[in-house]
């Protein structure tokens, strides 16, 4: 910046540099180091804030007893009994289990139907534009009004879907319930991510498949390689690294799936599809078990954060590839 | 340079005009009137809490502002808001089970005192309202609240349905007696059963509609309205704390059985996850015939065009095997300790308490909980409903309202809908788990808990 600026006072003749005097510093008030930190400062101070303080705070917190519905008993250091209660409880490791069958049915769902609608819009034809748009339409609605519709969508006696089923299949619309029966449930929610979160896998397939130069399809032209050979040699290859941080955002997004599978089945029936997020925010915020639940909230975030480290790392050896 | 010094005087602007909104909106702060914020859930009884509080502002000039909850988030909402020592409410009519923690968590200002110096005495006031919504430890003296809204789980049946000769007459074959709203829970039972899948006026029908919602309190609510009539207790009169063999007696594990023999024989499909709404939507769409629900809901419905009138009936709570019980519900008017304006409130909760508003409550779709109000003689008579309600008020039991109570309710749901709904287990392994889960509750909680 400053040698940007300098050359204007240079060349103008009787106009000193800024800074060097008095009267100038005492017009303006602040140096430019000043004005930067004053720009800068509340980010700074607002990272701090909600961030990191309450990510320490949270660390504390996990090693006390604290319970904010008996905030009158008094606070006292537990050690680590938090986190033995929490790796030590069936309850917790079931919930995990259901979050993973959660992750990865909804995410391989959602990269199979996402990649094949990228490839269909990835050829031109008419109502490109049209037809690109409506698949999009999901992901840019709020997960509450998604969960809101599909409740009423999949409502066994006036939804729509049931009938739909029911046209195929013969099956009797109000003998089953997509949200309340537990073989059902888990794929319901699969079903209704997928429906959202597919477009978005979608948009990121297709940077990739747009990314491929198109003298490498007309070499394999040239050599006469089938439009099937071309898929497998080409087109995934080299689309892998994008699929890859496809998976990467949805099984972040997936891990911590809650106002949509809370608004369609709350966690129901019984515990079916009760998520870890939705476990969390129940010992947090119903239960107040604050020392507990921020040692959960520990746990989950190593989970994830270790995770999400490996697959970065697996990525970029794709990517060098 | 230019730029920076764009920026520097854009930064003094911003300075400046922020530096002058805030003195303005202080201004603007100073120069408003009176007000009092009252928190409660967003239903039927609020609104007619709205129109009564015009009353209050007429009065005293202090303008009543409303933070109206939907009974889904309603705790979560306020006991947040309580947790943190806010200051969005000045008045809270705050659920009977929190009673426990507010009173020990301090977030209530203790009444005694003011009780005294305005004379209101909790004699004046139906003893089970008074107990549940305003005794913290209970059955002691010690006041944390006015009883606002009195309120039970009750019974709405369809009235046409079952004065049709046809269907009183299918139903005498069938059972050899008359059909009528029932006294007891085989009875509903066996209504439920004649009911489902019927066609009536070419539309088919449901039996029951009961409580199954899992997220908040519904299934607990539900579900323990059966279990008390089948010997469920929370733990031994004798020995508080002591669960074991009590909450999971075989008798409360039969009451556990017959209820999700209920939910499977009576209720309409995908009621998997329901509660007060989806009960009221269910009865008014003419889809059951006969609703579980709080009493608070039947003034609407008695006025509903559809079902309402001389279509609908009511009736308490069935009785059980070994008693005859129906669940509380109803609050209590608390002022939040962190009030600014605690006068003020207290100015309010005076005031409803005086006889004419309490009368005026009742006439306009509150529950009063006054004596002088529901013990006057021409009370059965001022609603179709008032009866019940009068004989549901006699038998009525809480949950527990400890402050733990969230964390209580919350084993109960998921034991419960794992039982009922998800068919998890057998009804003794639920009620085992329940008592497992209580009992490390408690013991957290620093309480003594015996195991026989």
């Amino acid at each position: 910046m400053t040698t940007i600026l300098q050359p204007d006072h240079a060349t103008i003749p009787g106009v000193s540099k800024p800074g060097t005097s008095r009267t100038a510093r005492r017009g303006h008030g602040l140096s430019d180091r000043t004005i930067a930190w004053l720009f800068v400062a509340p980010t700074i101070a607002l990272l701090l804030a909600i961030n990191i303080f309450p990510l320490i705070w949270m660390i504390r917190l996990s090693f006390t007893n604290l319970n904010l519905s008996m905030s009158y008993l008094p606070l006292r250091f537990v050690g680590l009994d938090n986190f033995r209660d929490i790796l030590t409880d069936e309850d917790v490791w079931f919930r995990l289990q259901t979050t993973a069958q959660f992750v990865i049915s909804s995410v391989a769902l959602q990269v199979v139907v996402g990649f094949g609608l990228a490839l269909l819009i990835n050829r031109q034809f008419r109502g490109h534009s049209f037809w690109t748009t409506i698949i999009l339409l999901p992901m840019m609605l709020s997960p509450a009004v998604v969960g809101n519709f599909w409740t009423l969508l999949l409502q066994p006696q006036i939804g729509p879907f049931n009938y739909l089923i029911s046209l195929f299949t013969g099956v009797p619309p109000s003998s089953f319930s997509m949200t309340g029966q537990v073989s059902l449930a888990p794929w319901t929610i699969v079903l209704v991510d997928t429906w959202m979160w597919a477009p978005y896998v979608m948009l990121i397939c297709l940077a990739g498949l747009r990314s491929i130069p198109d003298y490498i399809y007309e070499a394999a032209e040239v050599d006469r390689a089938s439009a099937w050979r071309q898929f497998w040699s080409i087109t995934l290859p080299m689309t892998v690294p994008f699929l890859m941080l496809a998976v990467l955002f949805r099984a972040i997004e997936n891990f911590k799936m809650f106002d949509m599978v809370n608004l369609l089945t709350s966690g129901g029936p019984g515990s079916t599809t009760e998520l870890v997020s939705i476990s969390l925010k129940r010992a947090a915020f119903e239960k107040w078990r604050t020392g507990y639940s921020s040692a959960l909230a520990i746990i989950l975030f190593v989970t994830v954060f270790g995770a999400a480290n490996i697959y970065v790392k697996t990525l970029n050896k794709v990517k060098q590839r | 340079m230019r730029r920076l010094g764009w920026l520097r005087s854009t930064a003094a602007s911003v300075v400046a005009a922020a530096a002058a909104l805030g003195g303005l909106g202080g201004g603007q702060a100073a120069a408003q009137g009176k007000q009092l914020t009252l928190c409660w859930a967003a239903w039927d009884p609020a609104n007619a809490l709205v129109e009564l509080g015009k009353d209050f502002t007429k009065q005293s000039g202090i303008e009543m502002k409303y933070e109206f909850v939907p009974w889904t988030s309603y705790a979560d909402r306020f006991l947040n808001e309580l947790n943190s020592h806010g200051k969005l409410c000045d008045l809270i009519i705050g659920d009977s089970q929190w009673i426990g923690g507010a009173a020990e968590n301090k977030w209530y200002v203790k009444l005694n005192d003011f009780f005294d110096k305005e004379h209101i005495s909790m004699d004046d006031f139906v003893p089970a309202t008074v107990v549940g919504y305003s005794q913290w430890p209970k059955n002691t003296p010690n006041y944390w609240a006015l009883p606002a809204m009195a309120d039970a789980v009750g019974w709405t049946y369809r009235k046409d349905w079952f004065a049709r000769p046809e269907i009183q007459s299918a139903f005498k074959a069938k059972y050899g007696r008359d059909l009528a709203p029932p006294k007891t829970y085989d009875e509903l039972k066996q209504i439920g059963e004649f009911f489902q899948g019927r066609e009536i006026d070419g539309k088919k029908v449901y039996g029951a509609y009961i409580f199954t919602e899992r997220g908040s309190e519904g299934i607990t609510m539900g579900v323990t309205n059966v279990l008390y009539n089948y010997g469920f207790a929370y733990d031994n009169p004798k020995k508080p704390y002591q669960m074991q063999g009590i909450v999971n007696s075989a008798d409360a594990a039969k009451g556990l059985e017959f209820y999700k023999e209920l939910y499977k024989c009576c209720t309409a499909p995908g009621m998997t996850n329901a509660y007060m709404q989806e009960g009221l939507d269910a009865f008014k769409s003419g889809q059951v015939a006969m609703q579980m629900n709080w009493f608070a809901f039947f003034p609407g419905l008695y006025k509903d065009p559809n079902v309402g009138g001389d279509k609908i009936g009511f009736f308490v709570n069935p009785a059980g095997p070994k008693g005859h019980f129906t669940q509380l519900g109803g609050q209590g008017i608390s002022v939040v300790a962190t009030s600014d304006h605690k006068d003020d409130a207290l100015a309010y909760i005076k005031w409803f308490a005086q006889p004419a508003v309490q009368q005026k409550w009742w006439q306009i779709g509150g529950y009063s909980a006054l004596k002088a109000v529901v013990d006057a003689p021409d009370f059965p008579k001022s609603a179709a409903f008032a009866p019940q309600f009068l004989e549901s008020m006699g038998i009525v039991k809480d949950f527990w309202a400890e402050p733990s109570y969230a964390q209580l309710l919350l084993d109960m749901q998921k034991r419960v809908h794992d039982y009922v709904v998800a068919d998890k287990g057998t009804s003794q392994q639920a009620l085992d788990l329940l008592v497992k889960d209580w009992t490390k509750v408690f013991k957290e909680q620093g309480k003594e808990v015996a195991s026989q």
